[in-house]
């Protein structure tokens, strides 16, 4: 029995995610925004477990400098360059091709929003910036809204992985709509990462159990009490659901189903 | 006799005087206080984790050291932050 106690040994079988035919471990893609200290996000960053995470380009100076580029290096973490901020394709594309001469990737998440209020992205310049961006060899993952017909499109044009959000970027409100996420799931070919909105360890552990090949999520930890911690438990939480989705669950039933036999009882 | 004003050109939105001939590279070391190659790489073997766009347009680290500013130009010098 002690075996199964055990512990720390998941999961069993090598489960990599794999996205433009690089390997990852973690499943959980960590984005930096919001850390108050470049020494506790490295903390946080590390006890996450992530192989990858996004940094954002903006103008250059002697305090940001390029160490926190260089903290990632150190680390072995891979880089995913944004557009945060941009409001056009022509912004996205040229933000794009910034980031990968500063840090020579062709990887880039495309971030095209429509305004502050929502950050919500705005889809017709998002597919406008994804077909640009893979005709000028980019590798693209999408940050898109939860519309399934969206994801699709996305995809279609080339993007190599499709990230819906949960609900709007840093409102912790969780996974809004899990039917449109299970129904993008269920219709992909590339990798579905769910994408802003996350709030706790339980909000990626569902997403997990929806089927998205991975989740990407910052506040939730730089803003936390304890960046270290809920970045543990985020490393733990997408793990278990990860291990849930592919166990096969309980369908859901109307009425009580006994796990005791009710043959051999004793009459009392 | 009236002084005509420096000539100026835009980097990361302050007006900077303009060093007659300087190149994009020569600016890039300035602001870095790195060394650069004709290739556009730090000498120091490290990742530079820079780029320059040059009145809206990217320009490769290839080009930097035979990219010389010019008046009135808008320079944008970015690199990696914490964010998404």
């Amino acid at each position: 029995m002690h075996d199964l106690l055990a512990g720390d040994s998941l999961p069993v079988h090598p489960d990599p995610l794999v996205i433009d035919g690089v390997s990852l471990t973690s499943r959980l893609i960590m984005g930096t925004g919001g850390a108050p200290s470049q020494e506790g996000l490295g903390a946080a960053l590390r006890a996450s477990g992530t192989e990858l995470t996004t940094i954002a380009m903006r103008r250059h100076s002697a305090t940001s400098g390029s160490s926190l580029f260089q903290v990632l290096l150190d680390n072995d973490i891979l880089v995913l360059p944004n557009t945060a901020g941009c409001f056009t394709a022509r912004e996205a594309v040229l933000t794009a091709e910034l980031a990968r001469e500063a840090l020579e990737t062709d990887w880039i998440k495309l971030e095209v929003i429509a305004d502050e209020q929502t950050l919500l992205p705005d889809a017709v310049e998002l597919v406008e910036a994804t077909e640009q961006l893979v005709s000028r060899g980019f590798k693209v993952f999408a940050y898109t809204n939860d519309d399934p017909v969206l994801a699709l499109r996305l995809e279609h044009l080339g993007a190599v992985a499709v990230m819906p959000l949960g609900s709007p970027i840093g409102t912790g409100l969780g996974i809004l709509n899990p039917h449109n996420i299970d129904l993008i799931v269920s219709r992909a070919g590339v990798p579905v990462v769910l994408d802003a909105g996350i709030g706790t360890a339980s909000d990626a552990a569902l997403a997990m159990e929806l089927g998205c090949d991975a989740v990407l999520l910052a506040t939730a930890v730089t803003r936390a009490q304890d960046p270290v911690r809920m970045a543990q438990a985020f490393r733990h939480a997408v793990i278990a659901g990860r291990l849930a989705a592919q166990a096969g669950r309980i369908p859901k039933r109307q009425h009580a189903l006994a796990s005791s036999a009710m043959d051999g009882r004793p009459d009392l | 006799m009236t002084e005509s004003p420096p000539a100026e050109f835009s980097l990361n939105g302050s007006a900077r005087v303009l060093v007659s001939g300087q190149t994009t590279a020569e600016l890039v070391a300035a602001i870095s206080g790195r060394s650069i190659t004709a290739e556009g790489t730090a000498t120091d073997g490290a990742r530079l984790g820079l780029a320059v766009a040059r009145n809206g347009a990217v320009v490769p680290r290839s080009q930097w050291s035979k990219t010389t500013l010019e008046q009135d130009d808008v320079v944008e010098i970015l690199s990696a932050v914490q964010g998404g």
